[in-house]
C-alpha cells in the first residue's frame, strides 16, 4: 500500500495549481482527496485513496510498519508493562499493547511508540496567510504537511477525517525528514508548516523535518492547540521559527465540553512562548452561542494584554457548522466584528478578523498613523508596505517577522 | 482476487424485509435484540456453562467438548432440548450473522477458535448459509495473530477484519459518543452475536461484552477517559449496534482477573467457562463478579479500591439508556 516518496526530479510543478486544488477550504469531505491529489502532485507518490466498500485482499496499511515506528520521545516508564505519556497535559496512563487519547502513540511491551513518524497523510503548497500567520513572511508559501491524529477532540473539526482517526485508517505516504526539506526547497517554499491535524501529537517527527529544513535553509513553523506540557513544548517548539495557537476559547468549561481538554495549560504554553521569544499569532475561532459573549471576549484580550502584550496578533475568525456541531449557524460577521471592537478597546494592536473575504480587518494597519500597510485578499497578500520592520509613512516599528 | 461482498443498500434492505416477513409468520418473539429483551423481561437470564475436562489433559480445548459445552448453554438459554431448535430461536435462514470476536489479546486471550467454530456450525445447521457468516474484528492481521485464519469469499465462513473494507463515511451519534461504524456492522450482517473474553482492564476495570464493541468503531481511543464512562454505554446504544445484538457468547475458557486487556500468562486463569444472556449488562455484571471473586482468591483489592470499578455498567442499565439489568436481584443466573 505504502510507496516511496516520489521526488518528481527534473519535473516543475505548478504551484498556482497545487494551491487551487479544491478542497484548499479543507471541507470535510474533499479534504482527503485535495490530501491525495495535492500529495501527488507534490511528489509525494500515491496517496491512495481506499476504495470504499471494495474488499481487499490485504490490508489497507499495515499496524506494524516499522518505517513509521519509532520510539517516542515524552513518557515515563510504569509497573507492570505501563507508560504514563509526559507530551500532552492528558498525561494518558497506557496499558500494553494499548494506545493513547490521540490514538497515533502505541505501548508496545511497556515501550511507547509513535506509529506516524515520516507518515504523512496530507501534504500541501499553502500561502503562510492561509494558516493564519498575518506578520511572519506575508506572500510566501509554506510547504504544509500533516498526520494522522489529534490530542483533543473539538466538536467543531474542519479536519476531522485526519484528526481524529487512527493512522493505519488513512492513506499516507513515506516522507522521511530530509525529503521534506528537499520538497520545500524545490517547491520555491522558505517554510515548512505543521499544520491540518495536530502536531503535538506527531512532535517527533516535527523536531526532525525542523532540523533537516533548518539545514537546507528552511525555516519551520507549527499550527498548534497548544495542549501540550511545558518541557515538550520546549524541546518541540524550540525548533520552530514561528507559532500559531488555537485558543479555541476563554473558559473552562468550553475546553471540558466542546474541546474535552482544558484552558490553563494552553494559557501557560503561550506564556511560554513569549518567555522563549518565538513569534506567536492566536487564533480564537468564534462558535456562535458557545463562545461569544462580550465577557469572553473582554476577558480574552485582558489576559493577552497583560500576559502576552499588545502587539501579538489576534484573529477572530469565522465558524462554519461541520462535524459535532452541525446544529449551529455560520458566525455572523458581526458577532466579529464586535469581538475585535472589544479587544481594539483593550488596547491590543493587531485584532484581525478571519474567514471572512474581503473583510478590511484582514489587512494590517499600523497602529500609530492608522495607515494600510499590509492588504490581503484572500490569502494572498497583495501589498506588503512594512520597510525595515516599520511603518514606511511614520516609522514605527510593526512588530513580527516580514523579510525572509 | 476474491472479493468480500458488500451488499448494496437495495439488496440489504431486501434481505432485511424478508427478514421481518418470516418473523411476522412465525411469531416473532424472539424478534427483540438482547438489550430490548433484557430491558422487557422481568429477570434477565444470565447462563453459565462449564467443563472442568474442556482441555482434556491439555492446554488446547478440545473441538467436541466446546461444541457440547455451547449445545448446553444454548439449551439453557432457551429452554430447549434439542440446541438446533435453540439456534433456530435466535436466527432464520437467509439472514446474515456477524461474529464480533476479540483478538487484541493475541493467542493467549482471545476469542476461542474452537468455540467459534462450534458457533458456526450451529448456525449452519439452523439454515445460516456459511458465506452469510462472518467471523470479525477491527484487524485482520491481529485475528492472524489470534490464530484465526483469513477466508474471503467462496461458500465457506467468512473471516476478516474492517481494514478490509473500511469504516462508513458518516458519523453516527449517541450522547458523548461520535463515530464511523465498520461497515462490515452496516453493510454486511443484520444479526450480531457479540463474542468477547473476560478480562480485566486497566482503565475500564472489566471488558466484556459492552466494551468488545469499541471493536466496531474507528476511533475508540477518544472513549477511554472517566473509565470509559458514559462511552461504553453510549456507543451500545446506536441503533446499529442495539438492533442487530441478539445473543453474547463470552468466552470465558481462559480469563485474566488483572493486567488487562494485553495479556499477561501471570495473572490469567483456566475457568474453562461460556457465559451466555441475550442482555449484555446482565452478562458483564456477572462477568465482573466472577472476576471480583477471582481477584478476591489472589489476595487483590476490589476494583472499587483500585478506584477503577467498571461504573458504565450501572450507566448502561440507567434510565438513559436502559440496555439491560445490572441489578443482581433481576438477574437470574443459570449453571449448567
Amino acid at each position: 500500500m505504502f510507496r516511496d516518496l516520489q521526488v518528481l526530479e527534473g519535473k516543475s510543478l505548478d504551484i498556482s495549481s497545487a494551491r487551487s486544488l479544491p478542497g484548499c477550504s479543507l471541507d470535510r469531505r474533499s479534504f482527503l482527496k485535495c490530501a491525495v491529489a495535492s500529495g501527488a502532485a507534490l511528489g509525494l507518490g500515491e496517496l491512495a485513496h481506499p476504495a470504499a466498500g471494495i474488499p481487499s485482499e490485504v490490508g489497507q496499511q499495515k499496524q506494524d510498519d516499522a518505517r513509521f515506528t519509532v520510539e517516542a520521545k515524552f513518557y515515563q516508564k510504569l509497573q507492570n508493562l505501563k507508560i504514563k505519556c509526559k507530551l500532552c497535559p492528558r498525561e494518558c496512563t497506557v496499558g500494553d499493547r494499548e494506545r493513547g487519547y490521540c490514538g497515533v502513540r502505541e505501548n508496545r511491551g511497556g515501550t511507547y511508540y509513535t506509529l506516524v513518524h515520516s507518515r504523512v497523510c496530507a501534504a500541501h503548497v499553502d500561502p503562510v496567510e492561509k494558516k493564519p500567520l498575518f506578520h511572519y513572511l506575508p506572500g510566501t508559501l509554506a510547504f504544509s504537511l500533516a498526520t494522522a491524529g489529534c490530542n483533543v477532540n473539538c466538536k467543531f473539526c474542519q479536519n476531522w477525517d485526519i484528526s481524529q482517526t487512527r493512522p493505519e485508517q488513512i492513506p499516507a505516504e513515506y516522507a522521511p525528514p530530509q525529503r521534506v526539506a528537499n520538497l520545500a526547497k524545490q517547491h520555491g517554499c522558505p517554510t515548512i508548516a505543521y499544520t491540518y491535524s495536530e502536531p503535538v501529537i506527531f512532535s517527533e517527527y516535527l523536531m526532525d523535518v525542523a532540523d533537516a529544513g533548518h539545514e537546507a535553509g528552511i525555516r519551520s513553523i507549527v499550527v498548534s492547540n497548544g495542549y501540550i506540557q511545558e518541557e515538550a513544548l520546549k524541546t518541540a517548539y524550540g525548533k520552530m521559527d514561528a507559532v500559531k495557537i488555537d485558543l479555541k476559547a476563554f473558559s473552562e468549561s468550553y475546553y471540558r465540553d466542546v474541546v474535552t481538554g482544558q484552558l490553563k495549560p494552553v494559557l501557560d504554553s503561550l506564556v511560554t512562548l513569549r518567555k522563549m521569544g518565538k513569534w506567536t499569532e492566536i487564533v480564537y475561532l468564534v462558535v456562535p452561542t458557545l463562545n461569544d459573549s462580550d465577557s469572553e471576549f473582554r476577558g480574552l484580550a485582558q489576559w493577552v494584554k497583560t500576559n502576552l502584550g499588545t502587539d501579538v496578533p489576534l484573529h477572530f475568525t469565522q465558524f462554519h457548522p461541520e462535524y459535532l456541531l452541525k446544529n449551529l449557524p455560520i458566525t455572523p460577521v458581526p458577532t466579529l466584528e464586535r469581538a475585535k471592537a472589544i479587544a481594539d478597546a483593550e488596547g491590543l494592536h493587531f485584532v484581525y478578523i478571519g474567514n471572512v473575504p474581503g473583510h478590511p480587518a484582514q489587512n494590517t494597519y499600523c497602529p500609530k498613523c492608522s495607515r494600510l500597510l499590509v492588504e490581503r485578499v484572500g490569502f494572498t497578500a497583495s501589498q506588503m508596505l512594512i520597510k525595515k520592520d516599520s511603518c514606511p509613512f511614520c516609522r514605527h516599528p510593526i512588530p513580527g517577522i516580514w523579510h525572509t | 482476487m476474491n472479493q468480500i461482498h458488500i451488499a448494496s443498500r437495495r439488496d440489504f434492505l431486501k434481505r432485511a424485509l424478508t427478514s421481518a416477513a418470516l418473523l411476522r409468520t412465525t411469531g416473532g418473539a424472539w424478534l427483540l435484540t438482547a438489550a430490548e429483551r433484557g430491558a422487557a423481561q422481568a429477570k434477565s437470564k444470565v447462563v453459565i456453562a462449564q467443563d472442568a475436562l474442556l482441555r482434556g489433559t491439555g492446554f488446547t480445548v478440545d473441538s467436541r467438548r466446546m461444541l457440547s459445552l455451547v449445545d448446553r448453554a444454548m439449551q439453557a438459554l432457551f429452554d430447549r432440548d434439542n440446541p438446533i431448535e435453540a439456534w433456530r430461536r435466535l436466527v432464520r435462514p437467509g439472514e446474515s450473522v456477524g461474529l464480533k470476536v476479540n483478538t487484541l489479546g493475541g493467542r493467549g486471550i482471545s476469542s476461542n477458535l474452537q468455540l467459534v467454530e462450534a458457533i458456526c456450525e450451529r448456525l449452519q445447521e439452523a439454515g445460516i448459509k456459511a458465506n452469510d457468516i462472518v467471523v470479525w474484528d477491527r484487524d485482520s492481521g491481529e485475528m492472524e495473530h489470534a490464530g484465526f485464519r483469513v477466508s474471503i469469499g467462496g461458500n465457506r465462513v467468512q473471516y476478516f477484519g474492517t481494514d478490509r473494507v473500511d469504516y462508513e463515511q458518516d458519523l453516527v451519534m449517541h450522547g458523548s459518543v461520535g463515530s464511523r461504524l465498520s461497515k462490515i456492522l452496516t453493510q454486511r450482517t443484520n444479526v450480531l452475536i457479540n463474542v468477547p473474553v473476560l478480562k480485566d482492564h486497566d482503565g475500564a476495570g472489566v471488558t466484556i461484552a459492552l466494551k468488545n464493541m469499541y471493536g466496531v468503531i474507528h476511533n475508540p481511543n477518544k472513549y477511554h477517559p472517566n473509565g470509559c464512562d458514559p462511552y461504553i454505554a453510549d456507543l451500545n446504544m446506536l441503533p446499529e449496534i442495539r438492533t442487530r445484538m441478539r445473543l453474547i457468547i463470552c468466552d470465558a475458557t481462559t480469563a485474566m482477573y488483572e493486567g488487562g486487556p494485553a495479556y499477561k500468562p501471570e495473572h490469567s486463569w483456566k475457568e474453562n467457562a461460556l457465559i451466555v444472556s441475550q442482555d449484555p449488562v446482565a452478562l458483564d455484571y456477572t462477568g465482573w463478579q466472577i472476576i471480583e471473586r477471582k481477584r478476591a482468591q489472589m489476595e487483590l483489592k476490589t476494583l472499587e479500591a483500585e478506584n477503577r470499578a467498571p461504573h458504565y455498567i450501572a450507566t448502561a442499565a440507567d434510565a438513559q439508556h436502559r440496555l439491560g439489568m445490572n441489578d443482581p436481584t433481576r438477574i437470574s443466573t443459570v449453571e449448567v
